[in-house]
């Protein structure tokens, strides 16, 4: 019985590092812009999508694969950041739900026409790694690491670089930062980009454990709604931790109650920590 | 005694906004509140209007303590106020804005009611001609006035006057000191912030001094201007302060 | 100020009694069931309107009124023999019911929180309905045909659902032109534009919010019931697709939020949009990305939708366009 408790938390937490990833690019998006980016899900599964292409026709290396989404999911985020959001970034925040909700069905659209909503699945595996009672798929150790060094990269940007500093002073206060000649709209399409791209890798590593279809993108945008909250939005670092709380009550909760009611459990969840700390569990007082 | 004011404090994080403050109203007077800036003048209205609480004190109106109350069942007791910064509601008519004033003011007039009021009470300030236009298509000085016609629209005992005067030119100062004057003829107590100083001085029975969280001061206008730490806290040059109980304006 | 003298009053009205009497004249099954879901999406969107539209906040859990106030109606039909108008009766109030205990709480959230808040609302109510036995779980309930026999057989008891949708189309229309010119509506109206300064001004934000968020829950309680009664069956799935939430939100945006005859012609045309999109061969697999192109095109260059768009360009209809 423990021995399994052990094994579900592990297995959780090793989970919740790539949950975390995903929650971080919609943490970062909400606090350097205070947009909900609701392309998020959709953008989870292009990046899924785009893995999917490179290692079946192309015949590369999952992580090649990924390592190669990055920079073009990138500029899909300054794409998508350039025609839906930047009209709208002063409007009531009701435009930008709406708008990139509509970037959401255009790509779910557009996937849905070419991929169907079948499931398909990356056919690749690294083996088992056990240690003690555990038994651990090599992917989702893989994904996990891969998890933690994006983190620590991101963090390397917004603290010691030019345009990093940039984004956490427009997120602290855009019109100040303005004020200090900071180009917003740049720092806010970059912002935008970063977001983007934290989602189609997280996206691209859960393809190595799960099968998907095009619309496997909703639920894992859900599950960051969830994190954000728990770590509180906007911080990115609070995302990671959350996701590895939201990883282990996943692994956790099924040993209590039947797996189905996770959801209800998280969502609950949820609700009540907005209402109760709005800025999240480990977020600032405000 | 309209309004107590009993030893109210205020704090935002490591600033002091309001430290054991107390005054009182008498009815049917303009009460100038005045003080420079960062004094705590309208965390003073904030308190009193219940948008927010105060650490302690207590704030007691027409003989109920109306500490802490949330702002609409301070509304409804009677106390309209007006804004420093406009907030009009951008997307509703002017005569919408009013209405609101009157439907869920001390009155609480029924909707066709309150249209006819929100009419009358435009025609006072000078806007009937704009009832139909959006408030956000207003200028500044048209959102003042409508501003104080929400206010005056919810038939209020008390009055808090925000800065009604500032950006007006001195014509528009003139009409409005008359309108106020009339409106305390009627029985409404005024309590006003206010730092046109010529103004003030002019219209009000009485005046409060704060400076830095702190009531320095009050008395008459004359005993006001006239007292040494008024004079270095807030208009800092005795010869400033002669002159303006002369009539001139401020600097 | 006689509603029945006011255009803007009786033109939507009109326009909902035309539309849904055509099929009652005809007697058409095809006309029927087109307009059966085009009136529903109206209706729907009129609802959500009065929260939206008039009090500013954000729903992106609307479609959770319709599936659960439609899941209690289904029930009390299904499992205790009720009779349809006061099983959906019941759907609506069991959907006010639950607005009234969800609002004192979610209703404190401002802006983009209270929208995530109603997307978690959303996505709980759906795995609560999956695990809820009563409800028959995942598989749903279903209508044994015996019960049509109170109608005097299944047609009837379709033109009857029928002719209850076009009444409850008519009845939300109606009362989202009277909140609109009420006191209520006022209120509802300042708080939209700016809550701080309404509860100054005394609205009482609380209790008019909530209010807003009752009336605007208890017609998809009952728009849910006749929806899954017509169709015989109910599951979870069906009753709480966020994207439907969502649809309705975008029809309201598209005729123009806040108006009374925005969400009737932007759920019409929606409805009738899709329908073209979904039968043209060309577009079949891409009417998901055409909505989703039309909806940003709207929130980028029109965002008042068609109805605002029109009474600011041409005044001289505010009178008849509401």
């Amino acid at each position: 019985m423990l021995a399994q408790i052990l094994a579900s938390l592990v297995d959780g937490i090793l989970l919740g590092f790539v949950y975390g990833l995903a929650a971080m690019g919609l943490s970062l998006i909400w606090g350097v812009m205070r947009v909900i980016n609701l392309s998020h899900g959709a953008i989870m599964a292009l990046g899924m999508f785009g893995t999917y292409l490179l290692f079946t026709h192309l015949g590369l290396n999952p992580y090649l694969a990924i390592l190669l989404m990055a920079p073009a999911s990138l500029l899909f985020g300054f794409l998508v950041y350039g025609v839906a959001v930047h009209r709208i970034i002063n409007a009531p925040y009701l435009s930008s739900l709406l708008a990139t909700f509509a970037v959401n069905m255009m790509v779910i659209g557009i996937g849905t026409a070419v991929f169907t909503t079948s499931l398909y699945n990356v056919d690749f595996s690294l083996g088992t790694v056990r240690a003690g009672v555990l038994a651990l798929p090599g992917t989702r150790l893989t994904a996990a690491l891969a998890a933690l060094l994006i983190t620590a990269a991101l963090y390397l940007f917004l603290y010691r670089t030019r345009p990093g500093k940039a984004i956490r002073a427009v997120a602290n206060n855009r019109a100040a930062a303005e004020l200090m000649s900071i180009p917003s709209a740049q720092v806010l399409a970059l912002s935008f980009g970063i977001g983007t791209m934290l989602a189609a890798l997280a996206g691209g590593l859960i393809t190595t454990f799960f099968p998907f279809t095009i619309l496997s993108g909703s639920g894992y945008q859900s599950k960051s709604f969830v994190i954000c909250v728990l770590g509180g939005l906007g911080n990115p670092l609070g995302a990671l931790l959350g996701g590895l709380i939201l990883g282990a009550m996943e692994g956790l909760i099924p040993i209590a109650l039947p797996v189905s009611w996770v959801p209800v459990v998280e969502f609950t969840l949820f609700v009540l920590i907005l209402l109760i700390r709005p800025s999240g569990l480990l977020g600032a007082r405000t | 005694m309209i309004l107590q004011v009993e030893q109210v404090s205020k704090r935002f994080g490591g600033l002091q906004a309001l430290q054991d403050v107390s005054f009182t109203l008498p009815e049917g007077q303009i009460l100038g509140l005045i003080g420079p800036n960062g004094a705590g003048k309208t965390t003073m209205f904030n308190v009193i209007s219940g948008v927010y609480p105060p650490e302690s004190g207590r704030v007691i109106f027409r003989g109920e303590d109306i500490t802490a109350r949330p702002p609409y069942e301070i509304a409804r007791r009677g106390i309209a106020r007006t804004h420093q910064v406009v907030r009009p509601l951008n997307e509703l008519t002017v005569r919408q804005n009013v209405m609101v004033g009157a439907c869920f003011g001390r009155e609480r007039l029924s909707y066709t009611a309150a249209a006819r009021i929100a009419d009358e009470v435009l025609g006072r300030v000078g806007l009937a001609e704009r009832a139909d236009q959006l408030a956000g298509s207003l200028n500044v000085a048209q959102k003042k006035r409508l501003e104080l016609a929400r206010a005056l629209a919810s038939r209020p005992y008390l009055l808090l006057l925000d800065e009604v005067l500032a950006g007006l030119n001195p014509a528009e100062v003139a009409s409005m000191l008359d309108l106020l004057r009339q409106i305390r003829d009627e029985g409404v107590t005024i309590l006003m912030i206010e730092h046109v100083m010529q103004a003030v001085m002019n219209v009000s029975d009485y005046v409060i001094v704060l400076d830095y969280g702190k009531k320095i001061a009050e008395g008459t206008p004359r005993e006001v201007a006239n007292d040494p730490r008024v004079i270095e806290a807030y208009l800092g040059d005795p010869k400033l302060a002669a002159g303006l109980l002369e009539g001139r304006e401020e600097g | 100020m006689k509603p029945w003298r006011q255009p803007g009053f009786w033109l939507p009205l009109l326009l909902v009694l035309v539309g849904g009497g055509v099929a009652l004249v005809l007697r058409k099954d095809t006309l029927r069931e087109m307009m059966f879901t085009l009136l529903m999406y109206v209706a729907l969107a009129s609802s959500l309107n009065i929260l939206m539209g008039y009090t500013g906040y954000v729903n992106f859990g609307h479609i959770v009124f319709f599936g659960l106030g439609g899941y209690t109606g289904f029930y009390l039909i299904s499992q205790h023999g009720w009779h349809l108008i006061p099983a959906a009766l019941a759907g609506g109030l069991a959907s006010a019911l639950l607005a009234a205990l969800l609002g004192l709480a979610v209703l404190r959230l401002r802006g983009a929180y209270f929208a995530l808040a109603t997307i978690g609302i959303n996505e709980a109510a759906r795995a609560f309905v999956n695990n809820f036995g009563p409800f028959g779980g995942p598989t749903g309930l279903f209508v044994n045909f015996a019960v049509y026999r109170e109608y005097g057989g299944a047609p009837q008891a379709l033109w009857l659902t029928y002719t209850l949708m076009v009444l409850t189309t008519l009845i939300v229309v109606g009362l989202s032109y009277w909140i609109k010119n009420s006191r209520f509506g006022l209120g509802l109206l300042a708080i939209r534009e700016d809550e701080d300064a309404a509860m100054v001004m005394g609205v009482r934000a609380p209790t008019a919010k909530t209010l807003a968020y009752v009336v605007s829950a208890f017609f998809p309680g009952i728009i849910g019931t006749l929806f899954f009664f017509k169709n015989g069956n109910v599951e979870p799935g069906d009753a709480f697709r966020l994207q439907m939430s969502i649809e309705v939100l975008v029809m309201i945006m598209l005729g123009g939020n806040g108006t009374i005859l925005g969400p009737v012609l932007g759920a019409a045309a929606y409805e009738r949009l899709r329908g073209y999109l979904l039968t043209s061969p060309l577009f079949k697999s891409l009417h998901l990305a055409f909505a989703g192109l039309a909806l940003l095109l709207i929130v980028l260059f029109i965002p008042a939708g068609l109805i605002g768009w029109l009474r600011r360009r041409f005044p001289f209809l505010r009178r008849w366009l509401e």
